[in-house]
């Protein structure tokens, strides 16, 4: 059962048959199902999988003859993590729609998407990894624009152009790198071991980086975000936050950093200049936001930010923190938002001053979502703190200021979180009218599931990191010359 | 020879037909006799190709694979004339005789290689579509239209054939193979042979509707009947294309110093113009008619660039932009049909009312925007490819931008079947013929199994 293949094709296949089912209890019960296949095809990977630096369950075949592109996929200890990841949050992000009367085509485009983002994370070569990259955008955009709210048609053509400008540029410098060998190839392989010149690297580092940046996203290519996420369904806005964006950094790592050594190491700091303004400008703005799912936009902004610092840090602490926090943030914001979710069900309202008191009556909300925002905000014997404590640790291996300033996700996030959560679930009741049921059925239990992953990986990181260590260093290994 | 032989008499058969009130049978027989020609020229596939007729017509590859395409594009347009055309007039039969005869014109357009064969190929090609251009005789835009269809044609055909009679002043002859010799042998090429291409390419560049040559385009694109429009904006440019390939790509490659940077600056100006004006039209119709014009733009990308890739690149690009077309103007005839308007308002909440033609529709959009899983990206990949080969960074990077402002338009016409409700009162679902559901499920077929798995259509050539 561990053919990589058949795990991408499963989604494929239950979109198809999600297509064709109008009936709303049906569909998300057979999209539960088929999600729930997906992750159980996923497990032997786990299980099999041998923490070395090799790229194993290696599959291709060939593509384009004539311009001898190859169909290749492949697993390693970076990519293991995120397939986990997407597999693991899809059932929980389907389950979480439960509430709402969605018919199969929803759900034919989340799993369609979660192909996309598959193919993503095992390419092991270009021309997958852009088709991956470009078929995921397609279903998101249609689940946002359809089932989204407001001014959604404006907000999600922005969102579109801006992410297929990116990934256009994108295409432009794959191409580019094609053309560089002296056998035409896109394997991974192949473009790592290309001998850019320094200015050939300079050009095809800001197209790749513009193409990530957008979609992660990194101040200041992200104005598209807090408005999309605001604009799309609580489903979409999951997907964006939990799955989607990791993409990006899931690029820096797979193919910026290798790629294009050079111009990593003398255009980092701008990068990190760059993500450390980001996690400043984003805790300030998100701490003004009257809006719960504008404030999760923001501090995810934030939280991307400090990601993608450690990234850059080009420490293997910092690289090893990026892999785990992207899990940890995918967990936590998908159980934030569906808090916000529920609350807004049972309210009418996303604003936070007319929020207040739902402690009380909702008891077991109220843990659950402290357990989640006390991962979110990094506190030890929580996931978030792990994931952080590396990332810092990185930025610190880089330059001092650069932790310290980094330093401040942690403060000003502890700040804006605790005020969402004083504003939410403490003071008097503002919502009179409308008698508060505590979360029962599939909301607890998938804010359950959650609430476990976030202790459990704090106490546990090994768990993830024992997967990612020995690629992260070979990565890094690649990178110094 | 046997398909062109076998379209000409066609075309005969049908006017017979017609004349003695034989409506019934047009469609059938002619779409039987395409069927025929499409076997003359798969059977001469292996063959080893060579010029017949004294050199007037050369039946390669190259030919086989254009002109099966053009066939099977203008199969799928007649498929879809069943009621169109009954509902415009009373006398069919022109209709389908004046088709196959200016198919047979592409035909003779692609295969050429003979300057006598080009232009009257060319010249059979474009007087059969001046008159079907102009075929609502009471409906001004039309004529208008053909007027200006014909004016434009009559300078661009004024141009080629004073671009042919200097090379034949400087070489001596119109065959290929012979200009090709002339340019190969002689260190000193005749200044009247410069000049000879220079009004070769302004006629052909007319013909594919490349700017700043585009101005027919958008009216003329506009006035005519729609599946006429579809008919001009695929199989003729094609056509056009692979006769400006033909001669760019084989015989004038040695002096591509001269020509390229003139084909570049045409291509750059066709590419934003397109993409630009495309951006601001209100009606559907005029949006196609301006993308047409930055397609060609794209496709002039194998040209400018001539590598080993370039005729596949242009067959995959040509094969994609084909499809969707024909989906793209079948959609528009239904909308039409419902609403009385090519606007893009006509457009509003089709998706809840046919949501499969929609998603059918969505798919062709994709497909002309470039999105992967739809034949249109791969044909945008290798022109690009194309275009890096010969190391034109600033050209790759140009198509890059126009790339993503196409995006915009193309997602102009979804936003409107799926997030805008209709306006009309008129709300029932639309009866699509059983025909249109052929051809609308053949086209998207192919375009998403040549999306998926490109090869078997790219390593035809």
């Amino acid at each position: 059962m561990d053919n990589l293949f058949i795990l991408l094709l499963a989604p494929v296949v239950s979109a198809l048959v999600l297509c064709f089912i109008k009936e709303a209890k049906s569909a998300r019960w057979i999209a539960l199902f088929t999600s729930l296949l997906s992750l159980a095809l996923s497990v032997p990977f786990l299980l099999g999988f041998v923490p070395d630096a090799s790229i194993q369950f290696e599959q291709s075949w060939m593509w384009i003859d004539l311009l001898r592109l190859q169909f290749h996929i492949g697993l390693d200890g970076i990519s293991l993590p995120l397939l986990l990841l997407t597999n693991g949050l899809m059932p929980l992000i389907i389950l979480s729609s439960f509430g709402k009367d969605h018919k199969g085509s929803f759900y034919a485009l989340i799993s369609f998407m979660q192909a996309g983002l598959l193919l993503v994370f095992l390419a092991r070569d270009a021309f997958s990894f852009y088709v991956g990259w470009e078929v995921a955008l397609i279903p998101i955009y249609f689940i946002c624009a359809l089932w989204g709210e407001g001014d959604r048609i404006r907000i999600n053509i922005k969102f579109f152009v801006y992410t297929f400008f990116g990934s256009i540029l994108m295409l432009v410098a794959l191409i580019y790198l094609y053309h560089q060998g002296i056998i035409r190839s896109l394997e991974w392989d192949a473009l790592v071991k290309l001998h850019l010149s320094e200015n050939a690297q300079r050009w095809v580092f800001w197209a790749f980086f513009l193409a990530f940046a957008i979609k992660i996203p990194i101040f200041p290519f992200h104005t598209w975000q807090p408005d999309t996420y605001t604009h799309a369904p609580t489903t979409g806005t999951m997907l964006l936050s939990g799955v989607m964006l990791k993409m990006g950094i899931y690029g820096l790592l797979r193919w910026l950093l290798p790629i294009t050594p050079f111009a990593v190491l003398s255009y980092g700091h701008i990068v990190l200049i760059l993500c450390v303004i980001g996690i400043v400008y984003a805790s300030i703005i998100a701490f003004k936001q009257k809006d719960a799912k504008r404030l999760m936009a923001y501090s995810s902004i934030a939280h991307v930010g400090l990601i993608a610092g450690g990234v850059f840090s080009l420490q293997p602490t910092g690289l090893q923190g990026a892999v785990l926090q992207m899990l940890n943030h995918g967990l936590s914001v998908v159980g934030i938002f569906l808090v916000i979710d529920v609350l807004q069900r049972r309210t009418g309202s996303r604003n936070l001053s007319e929020w207040g008191g739902f402690a009380k009556p909702m008891p077991k909300l109220a843990i659950l979502f402290l357990i989640l925002l006390m991962g979110a905000i990094g506190l030890p014997l929580t996931n978030g703190f792990v994931g952080e404590f590396l990332l810092l640790k990185g930025l610190f291996g880089y330059g001092v200021w650069y932790a310290v300033f980094g330093g401040l996700t942690l403060i000003l996030g502890a700040v804006y979180m605790l005020r969402f959560y004083q504003k939410a679930m403490l003071g008097p009741i503002a919502v009179e009218a409308k008698p508060m049921v505590d979360i029962q059925g599939y909301e607890l239990l998938v804010l359950l599931i959650i609430g476990f992953f976030t202790i459990f990986l704090g106490v546990c990181p090994n768990a993830i990191l024992r997967l990612s260590e020995a690629s992260v260093t070979n990565l890094l290994n690649q990178i110094k010359f | 020879m046997g398909a062109i032989i076998t379209l000409g008499i066609l075309g005969i058969l049908l006017l017979y037909l017609g004349l003695y009130k034989a409506k019934n049978a047009l469609l059938p027989v002619t779409v039987v006799g395409l069927l025929v020609a499409l076997g003359f020229l798969v059977l001469q596939w292996d063959l080893d190709a060579k010029p017949l007729y004294h050199g007037m017509v050369l039946f390669d590859r190259y030919a086989i694979a254009f002109s099966a395409l053009c066939i099977l594009v203008t199969v799928l347009i007649l498929l879809l004339s069943k009621e169109y055309f009954r509902s415009i007039s009373e006398h069919v039969a022109e209709y389908y005789c004046l088709l196959v005869l200016s198919l047979m014109g592409a035909l003779l357009v692609t295969a050429y290689h003979n300057f006598a064969m080009l232009f009257v190929g060319i010249e059979i090609m474009s007087v059969a579509l001046y008159i079907l251009v102009g075929i609502r005789k009471n409906d001004a835009a039309s004529n208008e239209a053909a007027l200006k269809y014909f004016l434009m044609g009559a300078f661009s055909t004024g141009f080629l054939l004073f671009g042919i009679t200097l090379m034949y002043g400087a070489a001596g002859t119109f065959d290929l193979s012979g200009l090709r010799d002339y340019v190969l042998a002689t260190d000193q090429v005749s200044p009247l042979f410069y000049g000879g291409i220079l009004l070769m390419l302004c006629g052909l560049c007319f013909k594919i509707g490349a700017a700043p040559f585009h101005f027919w385009t958008p009216d003329v694109y506009d006035g005519a009947p729609i599946l006429i429009t579809a008919f001009m904006s695929t199989v003729v440019k094609v056509a056009a294309f692979v006769g400006f390939f033909r001669l760019f790509g084989t015989v004038l490659v040695p002096l591509n110093d001269f020509w390229t940077p003139v084909l570049l600056t045409i291509t750059i100006i066709t590419l934003f113009l397109g993409n630009i004006t495309a951006l601001v039209q209100t009606s559907f119709k005029r949006m196609m008619a301006y993308s047409s014009i930055s397609h060609a733009g794209y496709m002039l990308f194998a040209i400018v660039s001539i590598g080993a890739a370039s005729a596949s690149s242009i067959l995959m690009y040509a094969s994609a932009y084909c499809l969707a077309s024909v989906i793209a103007f079948a959609t528009l005839i239904v909308v039409k049909r419902r609403t009385g308007s090519d606007q893009f308002e006509s457009f509003n909440g089709l998706a809840k009312q046919e949501p499969l033609l929609a998603i059918i529709l969505t798919i062709a959009m994709l497909s002309l925007a470039g999105i992967p899983l739809t034949a249109g990206f791969i044909g945008k990949f290798m022109m690009f490819n194309n275009v890096m080969g010969s190391y034109n960074v600033m050209l790759l990077v140009i198509a890059a931008i126009n790339a993503a402002v196409a995006v915009y338009y193309y997602l102009h016409v979804v936003i409107n079947m799926y997030f805008k409700d209709s306006s009309t009162a008129n709300q029932q679902g639309l009866q699509l013929a059983g025909t249109y559901k052929v051809v609308l499920g053949i086209a998207v077929l192919l375009t998403l199994a040549f999306g998926i798995y490109p090869d078997f259509i790219i390593g035809l050539l």
